[in-house]
C-alpha cells in the first residue's frame, strides 16, 4: 500500500508544542489547495493537536504514520 | 500601563488583585473547618482506638464526624471510611472493588477520563495480571454508553469505575444510565464523586463512592472511601484494625472533624452557590469566546459542574500562559503537557479530540468574586494577544 508521499514534509522532531502546530499553521497557506502538507513531530501533544487544528480551522486531517520511526502527521489543505 | 506583579508571599490573601482560580485541585479552608479543625487540635489528639478517657471522646468525636458524612453522602455511618487522601481512597476503592470480585473476573472497566488516580490503580492491577477496558467519550468528554454497555456485559467484568463530572472540563456524566448498565450486567460500580461532594444530589446506583475533602474546603490529608453494604471489597492494604480494616493508619482526628464541618456547611449552601458560580462560568464561557479568537471552549457548556471552565488558546505554550497569568496575580491549572510533570498532554482533552495546548482550567470557589472574574476576562485576551506574538502569530 503505496500513498501519495507529500510534497512537503515540516520537520518538527524535538520540537515541542505548541511549535509544530504553529509551523502547521504558517505553512499551509503558501501549498495549493488539495496537496498535502507532512508534519513530522514527536512532541507528545501532535498526535492531537494536529487533527484539532485540522477541525478547528476547516482543513482536512488525512492521518498518521510513522516515518523512519517518526511520528508523521499528513493535512491536505481544504481551503 | 499596569505594572508586572512581583511574585508575593504565599499566604498573599485573596483580593481582586490576587485571585485562586483551582479549587478543582483544592480549596481555600472553609471556615467551618477552620475553626473546627483549631478547637480539635487541642480535644483531638488522643488515639480514638484505645479505651482511657481521652480516646474515648476522641472516638465521640470521630464517630460524630462520620455520621455528618454519612448523612450529606446518604449513607449508613459504617459505611464510611476516612482515608488519607482522594487519590488513596481511589486506589483503595479500585483494588479492593478488583481484589473482592477476583472469582468473578480480572476486567476493570472505566471511562477514557478518569482522574489519575483510577488510571494509576488501574495500571498497577493490569501490572499485576489483571486486564482493563477503556470507553470512549465523545467531543464534549460525555462516556459513551452504547461502548460503556459493551464493555461491562464483557466476560470477566470484575468492577467498572466512572467518575462523575470530568475533573477537567466539567462534563456530568451519565452516572444513573451508566449504574443502570452495570446492575443489569450484575457488576459493581464505583463513582469518583470528588467533584461533586457538596455541590448538589449525588447520582445513584453505585456500590463505592470516593471524594477528597480539599476540594470542598475540607483540609488536606481526608480522603472519602463510601462502600455500600454488600459491596465485595477486600483491603489491598496490609491488615489493620483502623476503620474497621479499610484504611490503615491512625486518622487525622482534626482533619476529619475540620471535613465533616465543612461538608456539612457547603452541602447546605449548595444550590444557592452553585447558581452563582454557574453564571459567572457561563459568563467566562461567553466572553472568552467572544474576545479571544481562535480559542476552542470545551465541555458541555449546560450538563456540567457548576464552578469549571476549561478552554484552549490556539498558538499559545500552556507554561508560558500560566506563568504571564500568575504574574498578573491569577492561579489557574492547564491540561497542557508543558504543564504537566509528565510532560504529556492531558488524557482527558486528547479523549475528546481538542485541542491540548494553550489550555487554561478555572475552577470557582466560594471566595470567588465577580471582581476577580472581570479582572481576569479583561486581561486574557491581551495575555493571549502577546503570547501569540511573540511566535509570530
Amino acid at each position: 500500500m503505496t500513498e501519495q508521499t507529500p510534497a512537503d514534509v515540516l520537520d518538527c522532531l524535538g520540537r515541542r508544542c505548541p511549535l509544530p502546530v504553529i509551523a502547521l499553521a504558517r505553512h499551509l497557506p503558501t501549498v495549493p489547495v488539495g496537496a498535502v502538507v507532512r508534519v513530522l513531530a514527536d512532541d507528545p501533544a501532535a498526535a492531537v493537536d494536529i487533527p484539532a487544528w485540522c477541525r478547528m480551522r476547516a482543513q482536512q486531517y488525512v492521518g498518521a504514520s510513522s516515518v523512519d520511526g517518526s511520528p508523521a502527521f499528513d493535512v491536505r489543505r481544504l481551503s | 500601563m499596569r505594572d508586572l506583579r512581583q511574585a508575593g508571599p504565599i499566604d498573599q490573601g485573596e483580593d481582586v488583585h490576587n485571585a485562586y482560580f483551582d479549587a478543582a485541585t483544592a480549596t481555600p479552608l472553609h471556615p467551618a473547618a477552620r475553626e473546627a479543625l483549631l478547637a480539635a487540635l487541642d480535644d483531638g489528639w488522643a488515639d480514638p482506638g484505645k479505651l482511657y478517657t481521652q480516646a474515648r471522646r476522641a472516638r465521640l468525636l470521630l464517630d460524630a464526624a462520620r455520621a455528618t458524612i454519612a448523612q450529606v453522602v446518604g449513607v449508613r455511618p459504617d459505611e464510611v471510611t476516612f482515608a488519607s487522601s482522594g487519590t488513596t481512597a481511589a486506589h483503595a476503592a479500585v483494588l479492593g472493588g478488583l481484589a473482592g470480585r477476583r472469582r468473578i473476573g480480572a476486567t476493570l472497566v472505566r471511562s477514557a477520563i478518569e482522574h489519575s488516580a483510577v488510571l494509576h490503580a488501574g495500571q498497577r492491577h493490569v501490572r499485576d495480571g489483571g486486564a482493563e477496558v477503556e470507553v470512549p467519550v465523545d467531543r464534549l468528554g460525555r462516556v459513551d454508553l452504547d461502548a460503556w454497555a459493551r464493555a461491562v456485559s464483557g466476560p470477566g467484568v470484575a468492577l467498572a469505575s466512572l467518575i462523575s463530572a470530568s475533573h477537567e472540563v466539567g462534563t456530568v456524566q451519565p452516572v444513573p444510565d451508566a449504574a443502570a448498565l452495570c446492575h443489569a450486567a450484575g457488576v459493581p460500580l464505583h463513582v469518583d464523586a470528588a467533584m461533586s461532594l457538596g455541590r448538589g444530589p449525588l447520582p445513584a446506583g453505585w456500590s463505592l463512592l470516593t471524594g477528597s475533602a480539599r476540594k470542598w474546603g475540607g483540609p488536606p490529608g481526608v480522603g472519602l472511601l463510601v462502600l455500600r453494604k454488600g459491596t465485595r471489597w477486600v483491603s489491598p492494604y496490609p491488615a489493620d484494625d483502623r476503620e474497621s480494616g479499610r484504611a490503615p493508619g491512625a486518622p487525622d482526628l482534626p482533619a476529619i472533624l475540620a471535613a465533616a464541618a465543612s461538608l456539612h456547611a457547603v452541602h447546605a449552601a449548595a444550590e444557592q452557590e452553585g447558581k452563582r458560580l454557574s453564571a459567572l462560568v457561563d459568563h467566562v464561557r461567553a466572553t472568552v469566546a467572544a474576545t479571544v479568537p481562535d480559542v476552542e471552549i470545551v465541555g458541555d457548556p449546560v450538563d456540567r459542574l457548576p464552578h469549571v471552565v476549561t478552554f484552549s488558546c490556539l498558538y499559545v505554550d500552556g507554561e508560558a500562559l500560566l506563568t504571564a497569568l500568575d504574574r498578573r496575580g491569577f492561579a489557574v491549572s492547564s491540561g497542557s503537557a508543558c504543564t504537566s510533570s509528565t510532560l504529556q498532554p492531558s488524557h482527558v482533552l486528547a479523549a475528546m479530540g481538542v485541542l491540548t495546548h494553550g489550555n487554561i482550567r478555572m475552577s470557582l470557589h466560594r471566595d470567588t468574586t465577580g471582581a476577580q472574574v472581570d479582572r481576569f476576562l479583561a486581561e486574557l485576551p491581551g495575555i493571549v494577544a502577546g503570547l501569540r506574538a511573540e511566535v509570530g502569530m
